[in-house]
């Protein structure tokens, strides 16, 4: 790639403090990312979620974010006010969160919560922003936007409720869009429904896309680019398609438990883990370019 | 074991209570208890409760040996509505008795008070609530009908009718709140009860063929107990502070009596010439409430983080 | 052709919860009237003397006893009570000679008036605070107000009372004493709501109003503290578990100002639970008043049923305590009632 990245990230690290010592939760977590659509796998508790989140500068005190380099295109995140942080997100950085039964406020209506991303960073009148929410219900293929509009998030399905996330999300035009387990809350029937508008709404706009999950075969089909993440550290960075060529023995063994079609296994072989890749990893200077 | 993930990790003795992956039961139940302790310890203000409620019972047990029992009873009438001084560290009430050795004395009827309160509360919260939420069905329908209508009462003004239908005096009072704290217990005996009567233990103990009074007995109220005594503390305040208010309106504890509330009640007569003689005995109900409140949250606190 | 019959269905719904809640309703009226039957029949005093007095011949005696049912069965006897009580009959006041219904009508709105201030500076200031607090959980304004309420679920209201007067009144006089207003203003403002700050300002009399308001503040305050404790703990409760959930890291995610985040979205969700306890803390306010009112001796319902009290007069102690609880299950329904106006899941199903 040849333009400038929409957003690099250098030796990034989480720290939760704790009664029994300091949690590092990420640790020295270094990529960039273009307009293309990158993957974050890892199982459960290796930190995907709390890097996306202090990417958004959304991790709460006492934690704490450290990074070496966080630049946002020409934006350095590292030396940006929490006021200034504030106009970006949303504009520039957005997330899709798991599940939209719990990620919409209750209370509200849906049109409302997706006009207010609008008004905040648009100062636009209750009028337009109404309309520019209308509109962006209806580009995430919701059929009768007038009527949802007024709809509150119980009287609203999973699959819908998704699409109405992502549209607020997305209002403000921003150039990433970072999607926390967008999916797996859903039912399987309209999962599929709702990553294509993801992808229709991310390649129409040019943006870049983080696609957080810990279904390999979802990130394999549908992103550019995987990081293979343990223990808070990327241990493995390849191309989605190559995945089945992938080096290092925790990605084999996510490959090897994965079930396949066709292939009956009397049991998954069981993912067995090294310390040794506890063990911090050299401070990466360029790798996942 | 510390991992690389983790660092500055305890070592010593406070490591091994506080090892994230213990090697034996033992090991992990002291540990338990020491994060619980330590939880509890770093809570400035949950210890100042204990310490209230500490020198509380102390006061109440060594009351004799703190004050003058002569003092707090005997009627000097020369001595009335004396100021402080080395004799009368909070001065002398409008018959000459001691305020301090009174307060003192005074602090055995809160103490007896909050005792049979509770020994009545508990029994009756549990035996309405164990059996509600064990049985279900009907049973849970019509003791938690009554538990309502019970719980929608005014507290307060339904104590006063009752001690004003029974009579003055200690014992009333204490039926009075009881009849009226009880519904809160059975509610939560109940709650507590449904969450665990398909746990596999007791379905294990119904198998083997265990009366339903034995697992209530020994199963499920063992489970219930530390929920319901958490409620208990912080619902002690709130008895004292009911039985002070009964006692204020001469319906508690008779004359002679140090009652606290009768004695605020007796000194406002003098209120604003001998301040001391209302505001003292008010102040100890004062305490003594807040330190049951700064008990109770403090467990709950507790309660809550290792739940939650 | 959706719209009506999703009419159709809420005004059904409305219906049946109506009854559900009439129901659970007359059960605890019944309820109550049980307990304060079983009151008036355990009351040492016997009534018969009370009214016939000692002195009475046994004829006399006799004959009352007659009169006031004593000697049918006990069944019967409550059945006679209720629907006496339904009719709104609570019998005479010996204290007063009136009957104790116009005694209650005309002591309440006072009591009203206490309660209903009180509850204003609770809720004015208990909400922010307990939204301040969990904002800034563990750190000072947090313990600050944990620490206040805690002192205010702690301190006896009577003598709160007491220390209020001696300071604010006798010491430093900024407020008037006991009373709801100076003696010399009694009987200027004609009684239309029986609230004395309003009727003032109805009847134009500036001066009026601002010597009650005097008197009002400091046993309002009191009272008032006593909420707040209530209404700062949950509403700080509540608001922490707002602040966990995940549509409040979306917000955030969108650009909103944590200010907007908290005073909106999540105190928004919160408000939908506060209802019950505003309901709630009206009612503890309505007792409190017990107290309150003799230490301020403000002529409401609680120092009536106090006098009462002392007097024997059981009529008026049972009148006062139906009232109290009636007024308490009104509470309690008009929570019901309330809760799914704020609450759109409650308002409008699926
Ligand atoms: N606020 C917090 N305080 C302390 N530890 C935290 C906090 N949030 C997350 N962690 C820890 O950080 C680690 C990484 O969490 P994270 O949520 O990023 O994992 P994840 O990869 O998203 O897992 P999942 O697939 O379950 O969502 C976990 O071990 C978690 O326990
Ligand atoms: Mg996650």
């Amino acid at each position: 790639m040849t333009e400038a990245p929409l957003l690099s990230v250098r030796n990034l690290r989480v720290v939760y403090p704790g009664d029994d010592g300091d949690f590092r939760a990420v640790r020295n977590v270094s990529f960039t990312l273009g307009r293309e659509r990158l993957g974050i796998v890892g199982e459960s508790g290796s930190g995907k979620s709390t890097t996306g989140r202090a990417i958004m500068g959304l991790i709460a005190s006492p934690g704490r974010v450290e990074a070496d380099h966080l630049q946002l295109g020409d934006t350095d995140l590292s030396t940006i006010t929490e006021a200034g942080f504030r106009k970006l997100r949303g504009k520039r950085i957005a997330m899709v969160l798991q599940d939209p039964k719990f990620s919409l406020d209750p209370v509200m209506s849906v049109g409302k919560q997706i006009a207010e991303t609008h008004r905040y960073h648009f100062r636009s009148s209750r009028k337009a922003a109404r309309q520019a929410a209308l509109e962006m219900l209806a580009a995430v293929h919701i059929r009768d936007p007038e009527r949802v509009y007024d709809q509150y998030p119980h009287q609203v399905s999973g699959g819908m409720g998704q699409r109405i996330m992502i549209a607020m999300m997305l209002i403000a035009g921003p150039d990433i869009l970072i999607a926390d387990e967008p999916t797996s809350a859903l039912d399987v029937s309209v999962q599929q429904q709702v990553l294509t508008i993801m992808d229709e709404m991310v390649k129409s706009r040019g943006m870049g896309l983080i696609l957080i999950s810990h279904n390999l075969h979802l990130v394999s089909s549908f992103c550019d680019r995987v990081l293979v993440m343990y223990a808070g550290q990327i241990v493995e960075v390849c191309d989605a398609g190559k995945l089945h060529e992938a080096q290092h023995p925790y990605t084999r063994g996510l490959l090897a438990a994965l079930p396949e079609l066709g292939h009956r296994r009397a049991e998954l072989p069981q993912l067995q883990r090294d310390p040794a890749w506890l063990i911090d990893l050299p401070a990466a200077v360029g790798t996942a370019a | 074991m510390s991992t690389p993930l983790r660092v500055g990790a305890p070592t010593g003795w406070r490591g091994w209570l506080l090892d994230p992956a213990p090697a034996s039961r033992n090991q992990a139940r002291l540990g338990r208890w020491y994060r619980a302790w330590l939880a509890f310890h770093r809570n400035g203000l949950a210890m100042t409760g204990l310490v209230i409620v500490a020198a509380l019972v102390l006061a109440a047990i060594f009351a004799p040996l703190l004050a003058d029992r002569e003092l707090a009873f005997h009627q000097v009438l020369e001595d009335r509505l004396q100021d402080f001084s080395w004799l009368h560290p909070f001065g002398t009430d409008e018959l000459g008795r001691d305020i301090y050795a009174r307060v003192v004395f005074g602090s055995r009827i809160t103490l007896t008070i909050v005792g049979l309160v509770s020994i009545i509360v508990l029994p009756v919260g549990l035996g309405i609530g164990l059996p509600a939420g064990y049985f279900g069905g009907w049973i849970d329908s019509v003791l938690m009908r009554i538990t309502d209508i019970f719980l929608a009462f005014p507290r307060l003004v339904l104590a006063l009718a009752f001690a004003a239908a029974l009579g003055p005096g200690i014992e009333n009072a204490v039926i009075a709140i009881s009849l009226t704290a009880w519904p809160p217990y059975a509610r939560l005996a109940r709650a507590e009860t449904m969450t665990r009567r398909h746990a596999e233990f007791i379905e294990a103990a119904q198998l083997q063929g265990a009366s339903s009074f034995r697992i209530l007995l020994t199963q499920i109220v063992p489970l219930c107990l530390p929920s319901v005594i958490i409620r208990l503390t912080l619902d002690m305040a709130g008895i004292i502070l009911t039985a002070a208010g009964l006692g204020f309106l001469g319906l508690g504890a008779q004359p002679p009596l140090p009652e606290w509330g009768a004695m605020v009640s007796t000194g406002r007569a003098v209120l604003l010439d001998q301040w001391w003689v209302a505001t003292i005995p008010g102040t100890a109900i004062f305490i003594v409430s807040l330190g049951f409140n700064l008990l109770g949250d403090g467990l709950r606190d507790l309660s809550e983080a290792r739940s939650g | 052709m959706t719209a009506p019959r999703g009419w159709v269905r809420q005004i059904a719904g409305l219906i049946r919860r109506i009854a559900g809640l009439l129901g659970s309703v007359s059960l605890t009226f019944l309820g109550l009237t049980c307990v304060t039957f079983v009151i008036g029949r355990v009351i040492p005093i016997d009534p018969v003397i009370a009214i016939v007095g000692e002195k009475a011949t046994r004829s006399t005696y006799e004959r009352v006893f007659k009169e006031l049912n004593l000697d049918r069965p006990i069944p019967e006897q409550y059945w006679i009570y209720l629907k006496k009580i339904l009719h709104g009959e609570f019998g005479t006041s010996l204290m007063t000679a009136h009957p104790v219904l116009s005694d209650l009508l005309r002591v309440f709105p006072a009591t009203l008036e206490l309660s209903v201030s009180a509850l204003i500076v609770g809720v004015c200031f208990g909400i922010p605070l307990g939204v301040v607090a969990a904002t800034h959980k563990g750190r000072w304004p947090d313990q600050i107000v944990r620490f206040g309420s805690l002192l205010g679920y702690s301190m006896p209201v009577f003598w709160l009372g007491l220390v209020g007067l001696l300071i604010f009144y006798a010491k430093l006089g900024w407020v008037e004493g006991p009373g709801r207003m100076d003696v010399s203003f009694d009987d200027i403002v004609p009684t239309v709501t029986g609230m004395i700050t309003v009727d003032s300002l109805l009847a134009g009399e500036d001066e009026v109003f601002w010597n009650a308001m005097s008197h009002l503040v400091l046993p309002a305050s009191i009272l008032g503290y006593l909420s707040l404790a209530y209404v700062a703990r949950m509403t700080r409760s509540f608001m922490l578990s707002q602040l966990r959930q995940e549509y409040v890291l979306a917000t955030l995610a969108k650009g909103l100002s944590p200010f907007r985040v908290v005073w909106i979205h999540a105190l928004g969700n919160v408000w939908v639970q506060l209802v019950t306890v505003i309901a709630l803390t009206f009612g503890s306010l309505l007792e409190g008043a017990v107290l309150t009112e003799t230490v301020f001796a403000w002529p409401g319902l609680g120092l009536y049923m106090k006098n009462s009290l002392f007097a024997a007069d059981l009529n008026a102690v049972i009148g006062g305590t139906m009232l109290i609880g009636v007024v308490y299950i009104v509470l309690n329904m008009l929570s019901d009632v309330i809760y799914p106006l704020v609450d759109p899941r409650a308002r409008t199903r699926k």
